[in-house]
Parts: structure tokens; sequence; C-alpha cells
């Protein structure tokens, strides 16, 4: 289904799914009529314990695999896939530590998986979502995300290139000021999950250092130069 | 395009390492055997867009690890690594 | 076209590595190892060169195919012109630490270059640039991105990927991709 102009959301039935944590990913493998074969990894946007495998796909304009699963999959089609993997970019309720959530683009699917574990487990932990999105069309899960204030979590975002009529919130890339101003401080011991277009990520990351996050407490996956 | 834009992390090589190893290793603490650094394999840099997957070190760039799938056999180069902390998912 | 292979009209960036920037003041290219004299060529003195322009196919490995590529660079032949040597090996060298190895007949025979302009362009540096070798009648790995120079040697020295699993030679028509093929 889709979720915005570019990006769709598939929702896949895996016979003995194994289970995953909030932050895997799958690994899908497509294959050809003449034999070709080309693999992607995309993160898991459901919550662990959703009846169905939900992914979130951006379709990329020179996009190999990307451009099938959006425009020409149909119910009823099968995916090779392998996963879930991943145990390095998960999050977990139970630390007790505020979550810092920063995003670019398709690294949201990732971010948004925690915040739905999140919501499912009745979790009070404090979570903070700091998006960057080119428009406000760009945004995807954008109603969802509109409501997770009502759950405590605090949705912040920017955006590059296009911002809403009388938008008085932030109208560029994120940056070491924007961190310092948008994220938890690092007195209250946050952990940081940092996701999206490399270099959105190495920014973010490096930001977050200087602001004085602990470096083992900011975890990072980096998805390419992929837009956001 | 930069080398920022195509460098990815130790989280796109899991699928590749999870048919290999029975135990998650982006948790996994890797010693860099050329500087001495050691991170977690999801927070190296890994570049996977080469003939076989190449782990180097984000802070010497050194190269810690190849893995080739091909041929009918993976081959897995590891003399960058000087060390591995895996953590036992049985303590957890 | 070689077997496995698909056709792509892209130009595929792929990468072991950072890219390596090297400002030109500090570039030169040598040809080093079993030879009485060894050469060096500063990037002027390398630009300054004759070249050749070429159109060739290329190959690579991970099955992608690019037909009538358009290439100029030095013939690696001219470079050796006039070297004395038992060499019958070359491992080209490269920023970076990219290593790969070829018998030194299928770079002097007149079937390898080292080129820098791709499509009338400087070479980018995400495919190789300044300069890179090109020695089209073998999978692209090969021809070595970054080069900068070639040592002679009378014992074959595995490379990188060749001491990663692929083939030693790497023949596209033979489809010798890993090592046993």
């Amino acid at each position: 289904m889709p979720e915005t102009a570019r990006t769709a959301t598939l929702l896949l039935d895996v016979e003995g799914w194994p289970g995953h944590r909030a932050g895997q990913h799958i690994d899908v493998r497509l294959t050809a009529e003449d034999g070709y074969q080309a693999q992607r990894s995309y993160s898991i946007a459901s919550a662990p314990g959703e009846p169905r495998l939900r992914l979130t796909v951006e379709r990329l304009e020179d996009g190999e695999v990307s451009p099938y699963l959006v425009d020409e999959l149909r119910p009823g089609d099968r995916l090779e896939i392998r996963g879930p993997v991943g145990g390095y970019f998960v999050w977990e309720p139970g630390s007790g530590r505020p979550v810092l959530l920063v995003a670019g683009g398709s690294g949201v699917v990732p971010l948004a998986a925690m915040l739905r574990h999140r919501l499912a487990a009745a979790d009070t932990t404090p979570m903070r979502l700091l998006y960057s999105s080119r428009t406000p069309e760009d945004v995807i899960y954008a109603d969802e995300l509109t409501g997770a204030a009502n759950h405590g979590v605090e949705v912040i975002h920017t955006f590059t290139r296009a911002q809403p009529d009388g938008w008085t919130g932030y109208a560029r890339r994120i940056d070491a000021a924007m961190l310092a101003e948008a994220a938890f401080p690092p007195s209250q011991r946050p952990v940081a999950y940092v996701c999206g277009p490399t270099r959105l990520v190495e920014t973010a990351a490096d930001g977050l250092l200087a602001v004085g996050y602990d470096p083992a407490a900011v975890r990072t996956e980096r998805f390419g130069p992929t837009g956001g | 395009m930069d080398d920022a834009d195509i460098r990815l992390d130790g989280n796109a090589a899991a699928g590749l390492l999870g048919e290999l190893f029975a135990v998650d290793l982006t948790t996994a603490r890797c010693c860099c055997a050329g500087c001495g650094a050691a991170e977690a394999l999801g927070a190296e840099a890994v570049y996977a867009s080469a003939p076989g997957t190449v782990v180097r070190c984000v802070h010497c760039a050194h190269t810690l690890a190849v893995v080739v799938h091909g041929g009918g056999r993976y081959w897995l180069g590891v003399s960058g690594v000087a060390w591995l902390e895996i953590p036992d998912p049985a303590a957890a | 076209m070689p077997p496995g292979q698909y056709l792509t009209d892209d130009f595929p960036v792929l990468s072991a590595g950072p890219t390596p920037r090297v400002p030109l003041a500090e570039w030169s290219f040598s040809i080093t190892g079993e030879i009485d004299e060894p050469r060096t060529w500063s990037w002027d003195e390398f630009r300054a060169l004759p070249t050749e322009t070429i159109t060739r196919d290329i190959h690579c490995v991970t099955k992608w195919s690019k037909l009538d590529t358009v290439w100029e660079g030095v013939p690696v032949a001219s470079l050796l012109d006039g070297v004395e040597t038992a060499a019958e090996f070359v491992v080209a060298f490269c920023d970076g630490g990219y290593t790969t190895n070829l018998p030194l007949e299928d770079v002097a025979g007149g079937n390898a270059w080292v080129v820098h302009t791709y499509e009338g362009e400087p070479l980018a540096p995400e495919h190789g640039g300044p300069a890179r070798l090109l020695v089209p009648h073998l999978y692209f790995w090969k021809s070595a991105k970054w080069v900068r120079g070639l040592s002679l040697r009378s014992e074959d020295e595995p490379g990188f990927w060749e001491g990663y699993g692929y083939h030693n030679y790497g023949d596209p028509w033979n489809e010798q991709r890993y090592w046993g093929d």
C-alpha cells in the first residue's frame, strides 16, 4: 500500500517467521527470468509480534529492486527473503534510558519499528524522533507520527527543501546545533539510533558526539547514497 | 559520488555473515590488527558493492575482513582482525 | 558477450574501500621490481606521453558487461619500451593498497593501457581517476583503479581479489571467475 509518492509498504506473510527485534532488517533477492539476480536489504517496519511482516520500500530512480517491489508486486506474489538479521541496531524496552531516534528519509523505517514496539509493549521510556525529510509530502507514516505525541513520543521534523505554510520549525539538514537543541541532554544517559543516507548518519553521529553523547550509546545504520 | 555515499556499515554484512556464523557478529567487538582500535562490527565500514564484501576499520581503513561468495564456496579472509569479542547469547 | 554476463548501460561503481584522492602534484606512475633502472613519471610527464583512443567492451566478474566503452590512455607496451627483464609477471599497485597480478605478456603485448580519460572526460575518482589500468580482455577487477605503477616479478603473486578466492588469470570467455574455475 502506498505511503508517499515514492514509498510503499508491503505486507508479507512469512511461514515459520521466527519473530524479530525492532531495528532488524531482511535481505530480499529478486531473480529475473533470464537468471539475473539482485539483492537488497530492507528494514522491518513492523513491531515484533505483528501478524505480518511490514516493509516500507522507497522507489529509487535507477533502482534494480525497489521499482519492482513498489510498482509491480501484486498480492499473492512470492518473495525470496533472508532474515531477520542484525543485532547491533536493535532496541528493546527495559533499560530505562531515554531513546533518541534520528532519521533521514527512508531511515525512519527501522526507527518506526522501535516506536511501534514501545507502543505495543505499553512502555513509557522517554523517546523522541528527529526526522529529516525533503518536503512535508515525503514524510513516511505522517499520520501515525502525529499521533505518537499522544503516547509520549515527541516527533520533531526538519524539512530541507520545502516547508509547510507558516512553518516555524527546522528547515535545514540535521547538524550539531540542531541536535544540541533537540536531543535529550547527555546528563540523562540517553541512547541514540541514527539511520538514513550515509552522509546524514555521519553528520548526525558526529554531532551527537559533539553534544556529549557517549560513543557507545550511539548506534548507526547507513543506507548508502539514497535520497533523503 | 563520494566515498561517503557508497560506504555502509556492519549492518550491511549481517545477512551474509549470518549464513556462515551461528551467532550474530554485528554486536561483536573487532580489534583492528592495523591500529588496535576496537569497535562493534556493526559500526565498522563495509563496502558491499565490490566483487566481495569488504569490512574496513572506521579509524584507519585497514582491511579487517573480506567475504567472497561464489564458485560453490565462501571465501573468508580475517587477517585484519586481531580478535573478536562476541557476546554470548546464552548469557543475555 | 562472455558466458554468464548481463548487458548494462550504466557504469556501476564497485569499490573495496574509500576512494583515494591524491593531489596530482603528488601523483606518480612507476615501473619497479625486476628492472635495471626503475622508471617513474610525474602527472605532467605522464600526460605528455602519446596516447591511444580505444573502444572496448568491459566485463565485470559481478556479471555486468558494458559494450563500446571509450578510453584514452598510454599503452603499457610503450611504458615498458626498452625495459630488459627476466620477469614474467606484474603486480599492479594502487593508491589505497589495492593490487592485482597479471602475466607480463598480457600487459606488454598491446592489450593494456594506463588510461586517464573516459568518454572524452577526465576519469572520475569513483571510476579510478586520475588513472587506472585497462586490461579489457580480462575481468574488470584486473583493470586496477587508482593505479600507481607496475612491479615486475619473476614469481607470480596473487593480488587483492586473487587472494580471496578469485581466479588468478580471469578470462571472461572461459568464465574464470573463481579460483579453481
